[in-house]
């Protein structure tokens, strides 16, 4: 199984609740606690988890996530870095699916090609890039196929249906559907249901629906719509907690059960 | 000369590609938008309604065609003509309105009712804050929180038209984070609300569209100097932050082979990291806030914090056709230092009573020191924008000494 095809099998479309994507911030709160970070996520019932990369000026974040990447540069955190925790954790047993998530300036200076090869040594199955639009998608997506990586694009609510369309035939893994117009947190999912089934129409892809994601009951009333929902600023409001590890892992029990 | 301008209308560039910069780097959410945009700059462009009203706005409202003025005394201690083009004399004393009232004018043809804009030193806010009074748009500035410190009194001024300032905290409280959050609401409310950008950056259609609104300022002066002297200047300069006054004046003489375009940066404190504007002279290439251009920035890619004496400097980034006109070598550009623009501040004032921007100034300071390269041709210098604003902060330096 390649990495894109890993990810597709852990979100299958059985009609049921939407499985549980939770988003860690690598090097929040501290650089050497995201290896248990991202084994409390998979503990807590994560099927797949989303790692996010800090940018120093990250487009599509709200102040939660964006602050956690600031205390993540602090710590050091780079790309280099951030793939050596999630390595580690796959050699203490890591087994879910991980997508990168990452701004696209520091994979430009990394290397895309660099990047993609490092990304699959470390265990990472798929790429999430937010402000690399289709059109610009070309260059990344020849460099992750190589690897064998996943990209999963993104359609928002305001989306016409011919860019889903094509969004669902560029994305390998999941498509990202944006509940809402705006930035990652707080402000509940909106328009997230009209865009679920504006992309089911269109798509046998798995969606899943990402941005003010937070509680238990959203998560209920997605089911049969989206194959997982991203959580992700409760999940970095968690990793600050004095137990950070315990904190992400019951969280992740309390929405994913 | 009689009439405002006129643009400089050209079609937008393919993929928004200057070469290997510029494109549009943005979340999904806001793509659709931009596309939009474009169309409705292209059938505006196109449509002679439109562009009456522009300029009839910027004739009868704005003060345009803005004088070019031969600064005799400083001529005459470079020992070659200085023509200065009087963008400090526009209504709000910058050339920001030019492109603030353009992009308004699209705004009310595309039916949105709110907008957003960022500001560094305060003239885009102003600019922006002034023609929403004007056009009867909700308008929201984002400003760094230091800058709001800076220029308080642009603050108080954009407060006074109506306008809400929203202070902006994160990162380094500056240009570049105002940018970044303005950029967030618009995300976030994109169906009613327009962005404003201020500066020829941002992602595609935005460097195409504020140039195309800042080529007034070109296509005047290239018409008032041969009108005066009977040829084209030897030497076209303007500062560059984001590079808008530039790219406007540039746009007239791109196709004037002989016509050196030079282009000047903020050296700030020196060559240090942190320490300067100067992304054009010691950037690499890089995305931020929508574009591919030249960038301050660590080797991780994650964006510098600058510094320049001029808060309209103060930024990271550069428009892309400037990234690609030093690429191509048709303009260079030069980095000024705090004290040298301070020193042009002076100068300008004193010898010809007009005192001007500290982003203006950086102009100034280079066109003066061309020495030998310039004999025997007039030098044409686009003086953005007027001083008032930065009083404290040259009085402050001056304190300071």
């Amino acid at each position: 199984m390649t990495p894109a095809e890993r990810i597709v099998a852990a979100l299958p479309r059985d009609g049921g609740r939407p499985r549980l994507i939770p988003y860690l911030m690598a090097g929040f709160p501290r650089l050497d606690l995201t290896v248990e970070l991202l084994l409390a996520a998979e503990a807590g019932g994560a099927a797949l988890v989303e790692l996010g990369l800090p940018h120093s000026d990250p487009l599509a974040d709200g102040p939660t996530i964006q602050a956690a990447g600031q205390t993540a540069l602090r710590e050091g955190t780079t790309v280099a870095r951030a793939l050596a925790q999630l390595a580690t954790a796959r050699s203490r047993g890591l087994a879910v699916p991980v997508v990168c998530m990452s701004h696209l300036n520091p994979l430009l200076q990394f290397g895309l090609e660099s990047f993609c090869s490092a990304a699959g040594q470390a265990g990472v199955d798929g790429l999430v890039v937010p402000d690399l639009p289709l059109e610009e998608l070309a260059e990344l997506a020849r460099c992750a196929s190589r690897t064998g990586l996943g990209i999963c694009t993104m359609v928002a609510p305001t989306t016409p249906d011919s860019r889903i369309e094509l969004a669902a035939a560029r994305a390998s893994g999941f498509l990202y559907c944006v509940s809402r117009t705006g930035v990652t947190g707080a402000g509940g999912s909106g328009e997230g249901q009209e865009l679920l089934r504006r992309a089911r129409a269109r798509t046998e892809v798995p969606l899943a629906l990402g941005f003010g994601v937070r509680e238990r009951a959203q998560i209920d009333a997605l089911t049969g719509l989206a194959e997982a929902v991203v959580v992700g600023t409760r999940f970095v409001e968690a990793a600050a907690a004095e137990d950070p590890v315990s904190a992400v892992r019951e969280l992740g029990v309390s929405l994913s059960g | 000369m009689t009439g405002p301008g006129p643009l400089i209308i050209t079609a937008p560039p393919v993929a928004g590609r200057y070469g290997e910069f510029g494109g549009s780097f943005v979340p999904e959410t806001v793509v659709p938008a931009l596309q939009e945009l474009e169309a409705a700059a292209v059938a505006a462009f196109a449509d002679p309604a439109f562009r009456d009203e522009f300029y009839r706005l910027e004739a009868t409202y704005a003060g345009r065609p803005t004088p070019l003025y031969l600064a005799g005394r400083l001529s005459a201690g470079a020992g070659y003509p200085i023509w200065l083009k009087r963008e400090d004399l526009l209504h709000t004393g910058a050339h920001k309105l030019n492109n603030a009232l353009g992009q308004m004018l699209l705004a009310q043809r595309m039916g949105k009712r709110r907008i957003v804009a960022e500001t560094g030193a305060g003239q885009h806010g102003l600019a922006t804050a002034t023609a929403a009074a004007l056009l009867g748009f909700e308008c929201t500035v984002y400003m760094g929180r230091e800058d709001m410190r800076r220029q308080a009194i642009n603050v108080s001024k954009m407060g006074l038209l109506g306008a809400r300032v929203e202070p902006v905290g994160s990162g380094s409280a500056t240009l570049k984070d105002a940018t970044s959050e303005a950029i967030r609401d618009w995300v976030t409310n994109v169906r009613d609300t327009h962005y404003v950008i201020g500066s020829a950056v941002g992602p595609h259609p935005y460097p195409w569209l504020v140039r195309t609104l800042q080529s007034v300022i070109g296509s005047e002066a290239r018409a008032q100097i041969q009108e005066a002297v009977g040829a084209l200047p030897q030497v076209v300069v303007a500062s560059v932050g984001g590079g808008s006054n530039a790219i406007g004046i540039f746009a007239a003489f791109l196709d004037d082979a002989a016509v050196r375009l030079l282009g000047v940066e903020a050296g700030g404190r020196g060559p240090g990291d942190g320490a300067h504007g100067a992304s054009l002279s010691r950037g690499r290439s890089g995305v931020l806030h929508g574009s591919r251009s030249l960038l301050l920035q660590d080797a991780d890619g994650q964006v510098l914090p600058t510094h320049s004496i001029s808060a309209g400097l103060d930024y990271p980034g550069v428009g892309p056709e400037h990234a690609q006109l030093q690429r191509s070598g048709r303009a260079d550009y030069q980095v000024i230092d705090d004290a040298e623009a301070i020193s042009a501040f002076h100068l300008l004032t004193r010898s010809e009573g007009i005192i001007p921007a500290l982003e203006s100034s950086h102009a100034v300071a280079a066109a003066v020191r061309l020495g030998a390269s310039a004999r025997g041709g007039p030098v044409l210098v686009c003086l953005s924008g007027r001083g008032d604003k930065d009083l404290e902060t040259v009085l402050g330096a001056r304190g300071g000494e």
